[in-house]
């Protein structure tokens, strides 16, 4: 029941955290969300731990293969569609010093 | 070998335990944040860092907990998969982007389906009924990961043209679609009933039903749909990581999988309604080629088509021009070529503006990517409701390879597929030219009245040399 309660506040904060985005940033953001599920490759840490046969091996270790470049390679990609952005990030950024004051607020 | 390594006893976190727990909160706290930060454009790259310190503590503390082994395969996992990931990243074209990212999505979701399998084969091994609440999670998520797995590999073969992007539809699909599933669910179904001995046969049949319907669920959809598609999918591979998440009782994974797949989700919708369609209607309708031929206005109607140093003529004596990228920008890899065009044209203080379609390209974003690629000013690139207001202004808007984000039927025929879509309305300015390869099409397949306009002139080369030709006409005026 936990985990059920855990799920429901989960997708809660996921719709909440997402409401406002500007479509410049609909790519990399759906690149760092896709490197997040790349957490699974937990999932291939702990069933190899109980792996107990060739075929348990050779899955265990394509899944964390898997998950690794889910991984390594979405926040890499979403680095680097961000680098392009920030390389020249508006001059006059005004902004620049709020988002830790709102950001505060709503974590 | 890998035995010998097992008996390494790294363990000090009890799985489940408070150590555990308190290090998995402060990682999922992370990927929050990050994701929070990911949403305005100057925490972006900051939001990005922090994912990643998010991901490195889930990964350390999982390392760490009791039970992990098998040491030899998983740091051979670990190398073969960063290895591949680095590679891969630093590799890919800026124009490939969305197809790299359907690819990881893929592999995410491949990741979710063995591990399902794995852990079905270790409820088995141990001799007992496997639980339904780790039973069913398994199966769901092993249903999921094998669809999103396929259905991801049919995304990257379109969009990286491997296989024909227009939609490949089978008679009687839907038929075959529904079947499939209901097949799934049944296996599904029989598999938890029968959970003190379930049948790996039936498992391994449900797995490849999946792979099958991801198949058949994606080959129809075009290509101009992809995005909402990878979004999608990317929304489902979350889901399914949440799923292992029960069935390994893991709540890193399923507060990171659910986080994805909620902001997956909307993110889908977002990008969906930018094109005016439900994610139903791009799913079922097989819309972006049936009506193509059937549609399409048949007769032979008379356009002006023009040189490269008569669009050179007409830019440069212009006060303002507004370029309006497409993904035919992106396919002839011509954004530095469009900016050496707009780089003559200021030096002739010419006004220039780049009007971003919020769904030009493949992916909301595509055309903003290309265009920092190659420099251009970020205070130049304008959104569509910022520059539509003046387009009656503008001397001479030029259509880089796009097509449907531009057509005024999305405002004048209500008849038509893309009817109420937004659009760059172009065909307000005074005069207009579209460089494009051929009048054929876009990927929504229907015809365009932009082109036959007394005011449009119609450019018809590879975007690339069309630019480099017109930059250099101008330079010699």
């Amino acid at each position: 029941m936990t985990e059920i309660t855990i799920f429901v506040l989960a997708a809660f904060v996921g719709f909440e955290v997402i409401s406002k985005v500007p479509t410049t940033l609909h790519t990399p953001l759906m690149s760092q969300t896709n490197a997040i599920h790349g957490i699974v490759m937990l999932g291939g840490l702990i069933v190899i731990g109980h792996a107990g046969d060739p075929l348990e091996y050779v899955i265990g270790t394509i899944a964390i293969a898997f998950g690794t470049i889910n991984i390594v390679g979405g926040f890499m990609v979403t680095d680097r569609i961000l680098g392009m952005f920030t390389r020249k990030a508006k001059p006059s950024a005004p902004s620049a010093s709020r988002p830790g004051a709102d950001g505060s607020d709503k974590g | 070998m890998a035995t010998a390594l097992s008996q390494m006893p790294l363990a000090v976190l009890d799985p489940g335990g408070a150590g555990a727990t308190a290090l998995y909160i402060v990682a999922f706290s992370l990927f929050i944040l990050g994701v929070r930060r990911g949403t305005h454009p100057t925490t972006a790259k900051q939001g990005n860092l922090i994912a990643v310190a998010g991901m490195a503590i889930a990964v350390a503390t999982t390392l760490l907990l009791d039970g992990i082994g098998n040491w030899g395969l998983i740091v051979g996992g670990l190398a073969i998969g960063a290895a591949v990931g680095v590679i891969a990243s630093i590799r890919v074209q800026m124009t490939a982007m969305p197809q790299m990212v359907a690819l990881y999505n893929g592999v995410g979701g491949g990741a979710v389906a063995l591990i399902a399998w794995s852990e079905l084969r270790h409820g088995i091994s141990l001799g007992e009924a496997i639980p339904l609440d780790t039973l069913i999670p398994v199966l769901f998520s092993m249903v999921i990961g094998s669809v999103s797995f396929w259905g991801s590999n049919i995304a990257f073969a379109k969009l990286q043209g491997l296989i024909p992007t227009r939609p490949l539809a089978v008679p009687g699909q839907q038929v075959v679609n529904a079947l499939l599933l209901i097949g799934i669910v049944a296996a599904c179904v029989s598999l938890a009933i029968d959970n003190g001995d379930p049948s790996q046969a039936i498992f391994i049949a449900a797995l490849i039903a999946a792979a099958v319907l991801g198949n058949l669920v994606v080959l129809p959809i075009g290509g101009a749909d992809m995005p909402v598609v990878i979004s999608l999918l990317n929304a489902f591979t979350g889901i399914a990581a949440a799923a292992t998440g029960f069935a390994l009782d893991n709540v890193a994974l399923i507060v990171a999988g659910t986080l994805v797949g909620s902001s997956g989700t909307i993110l889908t919708m977002k990008m969906a309604t930018a094109m005016n369609r439900s994610v139903a209607n791009i799913l079922f309708a097989g819309f972006g080629g049936a009506p193509a031929g059937a549609g399409g206005v048949a007769e032979e109607r008379p356009v002006t088509s023009i040189g490269a140093q008569d669009a050179a003529i007409k830019l440069a004596y212009a006060d303002s021009v507004v370029i309006v990228p497409g993904y035919g920008l992106a396919v002839a890899q011509a954004q530095h070529a469009i900016k050496e065009v707009a780089d003559e044209l200021e030096k002739r203080g010419v006004g220039v503006g780049y009007a971003i379609h919020p769904v030009a390209g493949r992916m909301p974003g595509h055309m903003n990517v290309l265009l920092a690629e190659a420099d251009v000013p970020y205070e130049q690139l304008r959104e569509m409701e910022e520059i539509n207001p003046e387009m009656p202004r503008t001397d001479v808007a030029v259509v880089v390879g796009a097509n449907d984000v531009v057509n005024p039927a999305a405002k004048n025929d209500p008849d038509s597929p893309i009817a109420g879509m937004p659009i760059i309305e172009v065909d307000e300015a005074r005069q207009v030219i579209v460089i494009k390869r051929s009048l054929s099409p876009g990927f929504a397949g229907i015809d365009n009245d932009l082109f036959y306009e007394p005011n449009t002139s119609m450019l018809f080369a590879d975007a690339k040399q069309a630019a480099t030709e017109i930059a250099a006409e101008i330079g010699q005026l």
